[in-house]
């Protein structure tokens, strides 16, 4: 079953921490420009972090000229042939979340993979808040109909 | 030298140059970076003896020694600059994304001089410093001048800081603000930068920042962080440091109507915890920061619906008891006018504070006061009140100057009540209550600050007699002293030094992991010891003698009001006892001064020849 980042803006603070964490596990480097999740400060009070969706038929993929980018049908992570990209910048364009980078110094996107082969993706060990984590969209329902039912509770208790 | 970069950014406003500046590694070990880096370039590059609104002024800004890294709660900025409300030194601390950035930016500090002919402001685009006119933007609220200042630029990285309207008019306590609410606050730095016609620094830094070890380094830092969500950090996260209002009630020692009484009866609706319950929308963090301690509150019925601000417990103090008001929705409604019309929320509030207490006494009238009745408790005169001080409008022009040169001009008695030292208003510590703390304020290089001091540590856990005073509180002072100087250098908010089991230690690995540099535990102590007599220096050169060193009369004149320590008395002989023992634990003169022995001790000799010259 697809797996992907997840965000729960009620815990994440806007620290940043997650695009260090991305930064580094990337490129080797404390280069913040280089993230592939971005920490997004909406209104002082909704902040939450973004990365890719791996949405079923992701726009990115088809918007590509050169099939360059791919889906892997176990895990829906995109990949990226470097060889073929030439940076022409139409995924990132595409993409309905703003989450492919094109880094200056590079001619080819980036975009987040899980940090496939790592034990969990640094941005979610990294999270001081436990609000990053890597769910499923089961996962995410069940999750979300507890908070709902726990809010209800509370509710009646109170009545 | 990793972590730093080893460059200062310096502009000449005047004639609109820029040039970098290589520093030496050995300086740079000096002074670390943040608050002593900006101090010593803020004595280097000030015109001895200037007016603090004119050109000979510097201000200096230094990030700290691990701005840019993973290491939490190190994403700071000190701005230095010869202060408008005391004359001495004005250096004031903010955090978040400007710091990292500047940092990424490629530099360790910035030295601004001269006066820009027109509006102006900065774009320091990593290696490119860019002067750009301000006209447009001259009259804008802070938040809007970021946002107007992001759109031209046209890059969301961008990141800004800024003076609002009040820095423009030059209000003695301005503040310098980045980052949509985060404020270089106190001692009227924003002021200076509007003296200058400099509206607001924008910085693109989109560099990486190169450390000696990153694998250890941010193991360290995973650590650090993680610790940082216990009993340590629970007050920040939880309530934010408004939680203090009930604590600090509980004890007596919470200043109430300008100090007139230590107890406030409307604090359960003032507390953290009802803040909690009914105005707050969210928790957030700077950035960097593991711990989150920033409350945004929202008004969301009545006369100040919409109003929104995040509320920490100085702002509360200052803009709530110390005026009388007990109401949360006007105390939002005044923290948001401040922020947006770039005012420090406490200097504000117990300014307004002293002019209640005038009006009260008849010392002001209404015929003063444009008709406001500035009764304690009346939050609609309080806010008037704030635009006008912003806009120096009316009676705001004479508050604009700061409670020490109001009470001055007008005089009648009203020097007495006038809460402050050296002209910077007191925070939110009764301090006949918290007897070291009274000392760590007199004393205290910007004037009245808990957080240069940290003074009150000993007092509030116990560690000695709160209410007594003897002989040895002066190096408990000191030590206090130092070890803000030092957390305040390497940049680490002072929030998060519970999460340390031996800070020292502890730093000196987070150093040498970044900076590739070796720092041992005494050399770290010792850059406190440095930057505080650096700081005094500059006094001492900028006109400083003993008498500055003490505090408003009303504290030792009246005993303590309120609670259950009711008639503790802080005597002018108990005061003078305690500064005496300090300066002999500083290693000073009698009269305060810095024998030539003591800064060579420090390594700060060239300051005697250049004193000399």
């Amino acid at each position: 079953m697809k797996q992907f980042i997840v965000c729960d803006p009620n815990k994440c603070v806007g620290c940043q921490i997650c695009e260090l964490a991305c930064a580094v596990e990337k490129t080797g480097h404390l280069d913040i420009a280089r993230t592939r999740i971005f920490n997004i400060r909406v209104d002082p009070s909704l902040v939450m972090s973004v990365t890719c969706r791996l949405c079923e038929s992701p726009t990115c993929v088809a918007s590509c000229p050169r099939e360059a980018l791919s889906q892997d049908p176990e895990t829906g992570i995109i990949h990226i042939d470097e060889e073929a990209c030439v940076g022409c910048g139409w995924c990132v364009e595409a993409c309905e979340f703003g989450v492919i980078i094109q880094d200056a110094e590079k001619t080819t996107v980036e975009i987040c993979d899980l940090c496939v082969g790592r034990s969990i993706p640094a941005c979610v060990e990294y999270c001081p808040k436990e609000a990053l984590s890597v769910s499923t969209p089961v996962q995410i329902g069940q999750q979300t109909r507890k908070e709902v039912l726990g809010e209800l509770l509370q509710e009646l208790i109170k009545a | 030298m990793y972590s730093y970069t080893g460059r200062v950014l310096h502009v000449e406003l005047s004639r609109r140059e820029s040039h970098v500046e290589v520093l030496d590694p050995d300086f740079v070990q000096e002074y670390l970076g943040g608050a002593g880096l900006a101090t010593r370039l803020l004595v280097d590059n000030a015109e001895p003896g200037c007016d603090p609104l004119g050109e000979g002024n510097a201000v200096a800004i230094a990030v700290g020694a691990l701005a840019g890294t993973m290491v939490p709660c190190s994403g700071k900025h000190a701005v230095a600059a010869k202060s408008p409300l005391t004359g001495f030194i004005g250096d004031s601390l903010s955090s978040s994304y400007w710091s990292h950035t500047l940092r990424r930016a490629g530099y360790d500090a910035m030295v601004i001089k001269g006066k820009a002919a027109e509006p102006t402001y900065l774009f320091v685009d990593n290696e490119h410093a860019l002067f750009r006119s301000a006209d447009a933007l001259w009259g804008k609220e802070s938040f809007a001048t970021e946002e107007a200042i992001r759109a031209e630029i046209g890059d969301g990285r961008v990141r800004v800081a800024c003076i609002g309207v009040a820095g423009e008019k030059q209000v003695s306590y301005a503040c310098v603000g980045n980052d949509r609410g985060r404020q270089a606050g106190r001692t009227g730095v924003g002021a200076v930068w509007g003296s200058k016609n400099l509206k607001a620094i924008a910085v693109r830094g989109t560099k990486p920042v190169a450390v000696a070890d990153l694998e250890g380094l941010n193991k360290l830092s995973l650590d650090l962080a993680k610790g940082a969500q216990g009993l340590p950090t629970a007050k920040y996260r939880i309530t934010g440091t408004a939680g203090n209002v009930l604590t600090l009630n509980r004890l007596g020692l919470l200043p109430t109507r300008n100090f007139r009484n230590s107890v406030f009866e409307g604090a359960e609706e003032i507390s953290g915890e009802f803040m909690q319950a009914n105005f707050k929308e969210k928790t957030v963090a700077c950035s960097g920061c593991p711990i989150a301690c920033e409350q945004v509150t929202r008004v969301r019925e009545g006369l100040y619906e919409g109003a929104r601000a995040s509320i920490d417990y100085e702002t509360l103090y200052a803009l709530g008891p110390c005026c009388g008001i007990g109401d949360f929705k006007p105390i939002i409604k005044a923290a948001d006018l401040c922020d947006r019309y770039g005012l420090d929320t406490m200097s504000t509030g117990v300014t307004i504070a002293w002019a209640m207490e005038c009006y009260e006494r008849g010392i002001l009238t209404a015929s003063d006061t444009d008709g406001l009745e500035l009764n304690f408790g009346n939050h609609e005169a309080s806010i008037a009140l704030i635009e006008r001080i912003a806009l120096r409008e009316g009676i705001g022009d004479l508050l604009a100057k700061g409670s020490k040169r109001a009470s001055e001009q007008i005089g009648q008695g009203s020097e007495t009540f006038a809460m402050h030292v050296k002209g910077l208003e007191l925070p939110g510590y009764e301090p006949r209550g918290l007897k070291t703390y009274a000392l760590g304020l007199a004393v205290g290089t910007r004037g009245a600050c808990h957080n240069r001091s940290l003074a009150y540590e000993p007092d509030m856990k116990g560690q000695v007699d709160r209410l007594t005073v003897e002989k040895g509180r002066g190096s408990i002072a000191m030590e206090c002293e130092d070890l803000a100087a030092t957390l305040d250098c390497l940049m680490f908010c002072k929030f998060i030094r519970g999460c340390f089991n031996d800070f020292h230690e502890e730093a000196v690995e987070f150093y040498r992991l970044a900076t590739g540099l070796d720092l041992t535990t005494e050399d770290l102590k010792q850059v406190g010891e440095r930057v505080c007599n650096l700081k005094k220096y500059f006094n001492i050169r900028e006109g400083w003698t003993k008498e500055a060193d003490w505090l408003p009369a009303r504290l030792l004149e009246d005993p303590l009001p309120d609670g259950g320590d009711q008639g503790t008395t802080l005597t002018p002989e108990e005061l003078r006892l305690m500064i005496d023992d300090y300066y002999a634990a500083r290693g000073w003169t009698e009269d305060g001064l810095i024998p030539a022995e003591k800064l060579a001790e420090l390594g700060l000799e060239d300051l005697t020849q250049k004193a000399r010259q």
